[in-house]
């Protein structure tokens, strides 16, 4: 039984299943797959080779391919598109849709599959496709039957794209992509789905409920997150709107960063694990609070019992589950971002009761004062060049030059300071593995972006340990000459493991030390690539404007200081409010306790 | 979290009756740590394309309306319905029980049988296949009485439930 029956249609215009597949791809708006062949997608690369309207970039392993389309997809809005074979190719690609799982990024993933006949057989490169991805999809497909493709495919793109954007796996037999099937043009938006309807318009007394609560706020806070991204720029706009009109502080997730300036007035910075003091003070003493497009993930929340104690919560998801999963909200809006902040406006517009303009000042005045503390300061002294003076010089000289960049990372301290040092003051320039936190992102996700935006600097800020994840991807820039940089703070640590084990396990390092690295600058070689590197403080700037102008593919290998820990931090087990701070400041740094050892 | 008290849901899911979707619902329960007490599954329209999914579980009230909120977003399930808080309902459990005995501990057997409303479906010299329907409270009651007689084996369906009154759901 397959998932959708499609009545045979009138048309007796069959042709192969891969053609089929092809044409629905075309007809919605598909331009680049990202892939890897294999024996039993074979049909399908014989009929990309047959046609010039989809362009497919080959990569070098299947999770790259997954990270690639994730780039591709973030830094546009589309949908982003994989194909990858039977077996080890669809296992491959497994962490890559967790990954889009968890930061809902849209993607189709079409994998191989063995004949109808042989499966279940334990058949050459046969994987239980459809059983491994279920938890790890949004939703998942086997076709058995030629008359079911091109519909099935068109509903993976609806579900990928809509409601909380997630990726979708196609399984296709083999003989599937063989066998004559007709095709079926998408249907129309106006023909909703059997099942799946998800909730686009917020409630209208929900967020009448929010405008009054808000409208009363004397400490106010809007925490917006990945979300406001997904639904499109014109959410972002909307943000800044609404922030503006309500003169309110805004702080964004990791995932939510470049949805609201970070240059704006308004702008706390991050919150969470590594966020700014004031972001997550004012999380911590604020009355009211608006979260929109965020999930209270734990990485934001810090201990759930002392979260944000005093606050009325109004929560904006497009996805209910998220809403009181975590943290008991006071008004929930289901929605999609954009809509819902439209309607705050208008509603905030129509509303003819006052706000508490003295209890504002009041709170931005406190807000200053924990801005004073300034705690993302460092010292750069001496020859050692700090990491986060790194990315905040590569932040400076990129902005100078003016040109779109658009940043990936890999996971780890490196992640933690560009996420602190480089400021985006707009959506879809901010690349990150930010859910599932997989090392190796960043490169393939660069990949992406740079084939989706070939004029873009696209710039991969990296850990020595993480780029070795995905360095195979180095091929594929060389191949279709691509001028992805990599920009490596090398401490020859996994640093965010170090830090943890400085802080929680007695500075036992176990297995962290990153031994026995390659030459980052003749591995940059051999891969037809420039390779550079930083020693000290004052090569620093010469070599990101050497990076920036080559025209090719980079790795800038940058040595920095091998102990520097990511500050500010809230432990594992502690509130907002208990933040441990840099070894510059003055802070009320707190042991962890046995309870926070067992989190993450 | 502030909520500790734990309460039991009986849950209606209509969901489109394809290849993998019990495993969506078995796979959310189990990948998300929810209890599933019982479940059961049957197609219920005239074209077989409706399954209805009864799931029994049990939690505190977040966890419950978590798992209701999940279970809404798989992508082939039409509607949730938390039978246990919308009113008044029925639940209903079939069960087969085979006693093994002889002798009086047989006349005993179905008096209980009797007692409890249990048919014999299937006799021998020296066995009986009893029927019964009810809560899951009342076959308990039942097994546990005839335990000590011969109790030899039970199956049994798990709970279906359906809203008392006019009120019904529908894809």
């Amino acid at each position: 039984m397959s998932a959708i029956t499609t009545p045979a249609p009138a048309t007796t215009d069959l042709r192969p299943g891969a053609e089929v597949i092809l044409q629905a791809l075309k007809e919605q708006g598909v331009e680049v797959i990202f892939g890897y062949p294999g024996g039993s997608v074979l049909p399908i690369y014989d009929a990309l080779f047959q046609q010039n309207a989809i362009r497919h970039i080959l990569v070098r392993h299947e999770q790259a391919a997954v990270h690639a389309a994730e780039g591709y997809a973030r830094s546009t809005g589309k949908v982003g598109v994989v194909l990858v074979t039977s077996g080890p190719g669809a296992t491959n690609a497994v962490t890559g849709l967790v990954d889009a799982l968890l930061d809902s990024i849209p993607l189709v993933c079409l994998t191989g599959q063995v004949p109808t006949h042989l499966i279940g057989n334990d058949a050459f490169q046969e994987a239980d496709t459809t059983g491994i991805t279920r938890p790890a999809t949004k939703h998942n497909y086997l076709v058995k039957r030629s008359e079911d493709l091109s519909r099935t495919v068109h509903e993976a793109f609806h579900v990928a794209r809509s409601g909380r954007p997630g990726p979708v796996v196609i399984d296709l037999p083999k003989d599937i992509l063989i066998k004559p099937a007709p095709y079926t043009e998408a249907p129309p938006a106006s023909v909703p789905h059997r099942s799946y309807r998800p909730q686009v318009e917020p409630d209208a007394a929900r967020i009448k409920e929010a405008v009054a609560l808000l409208k009363g706020a004397k400490r106010p806070v809007i925490y917006a997150g990945g979300g406001v991204i997904n639904a499109g720029p014109e959410a972002s706009r909307l943000l800044g709107e609404f922030t503006h009109m309500t003169g309110m502080p805004c702080t964004n997730t990791l995932m939510g960063l470049g949805a609201f300036p970070a240059s704006d007035p308004h702008f706390l910075g991050m919150l969470g694990m590594h966020g700014t003091v004031e972001a997550n003070l004012a999380m911590h003493g604020c009355d009211v609070m608006l979260n929109i497009g965020a999930r209270f993930d734990d990485r934001v929340t810090g201990r759930l019992d002392k979260f944000s104690p005093d606050s009325k919560k109004i929560h904006a998801d497009i996805d209910p589950s998220s809403i009181n999963k975590n943290v008991k909200v006071d008004v929930a809006i289901v929605g999609d971002a954009g809509r819902t902040l439209a309607a705050l406006i208008e509603a905030w517009k129509a509303d003819s009761a006052a706000q508490d303009k003295e209890a504002l000042a009041g709170w931005w005045q406190q807000i200053k004062e924990w801005r004073a503390k300034d705690c993302l300061a460092y010292k750069q002294q001496g020859p050692i060049i700090k990491p986060q003076h790194a990315v905040k010089r590569l932040f400076e000289i990129t902005r100078e030059m003016g040109r779109e960049t658009i940043i990936s990372t890999e996971v780890g301290q490196h992640q933690m300071w560009a996420a602190q040092y480089f400021g985006f003051d707009k959506p879809n320039r901010w690349l990150t593995s930010g859910g599932l936190g997989t090392m190796g992102y960043g490169l393939p996700a660069a990949m992406g972006a740079q084939i989706a935006n070939p004029d873009a600097l696209c710039i991969d800020i990296a850990g020595e340990a993480s780029i070795l994840m995905n360095i195979q991807e180095m091929g594929t820039l060389a191949q279709y000459r691509l001028p992805v940089k990599v920009f490596i703070l090398n401490n020859e640590y996994m640093g965010m493991v170090r830090q943890w084990q400085e802080l929680l396990h007695g500075g036992r390092y176990s297995e962290s030390y990153s031994a026995a690295l390659p030459d980052f600058v003749k591995l940059a070689e051999s891969f037809h690539a420039k390779g550079l590197r930083a020693e000290n403080a004052d090569q620093l700037d010469s070599v990101i404007r050497e990076m920036i102008a080559h025209p090719g593919p980079v790795i800038a290998d940058i040595l920095v200081a091998k102990d520097e820990n990511c500050f500010p931090m809230i432990p594992s087990g502690a509130a907002h409010n208990e933040m441990i701070l840099g070894p510059d400041q003055e802070g009320n740094a707190r042991s962890v306790t046995d309870e926070g050892k067992v989190l993450v | 979290m502030s909520e500790t008290n734990q309460r039991s849901a009986t849950i209606a899911v209509l969901v489109e009756n394809e290849a993998g979707v019990l495993a969506r619902v078995i796979g959310l329960f189990s990948g998300r740590g929810y209890n599933i007490d019982s479940l059961t599954v049957a197609p219920v329209d005239e074209t077989g394309r409706i399954s209805r999914i009864t799931v029994v579980t049990s939690g505190t009230e977040m966890v419950i309306e978590q798992i209701k909120a999940q279970l809404d977003r798989l992508v082939p399930v039409h509607k949730v319905s938390d039978l246990s808080l919308e009113g008044p309902h029925l639940t209903r459990e079939l069960a087969l029980i085979k006693v093994v005995a002889q002798g009086d501990d047989r006349v005993e057997a179905l008096r209980l049988a009797d007692a409890f409303r249990a048919r014999v479906v299937d006799a021998t010299t020296e066995s009986f296949v009893f029927e019964m329907t009810g809560n899951a409270e009342k076959i308990d009651a039942f097994c546990a009485l005839m335990r000590p007689i011969g109790l030899a084996e039970v199956s049994r369906t798990g709970a279906v439930a359906i809203a008392r009154g006019t009120r019904h759901i529908a894809a």
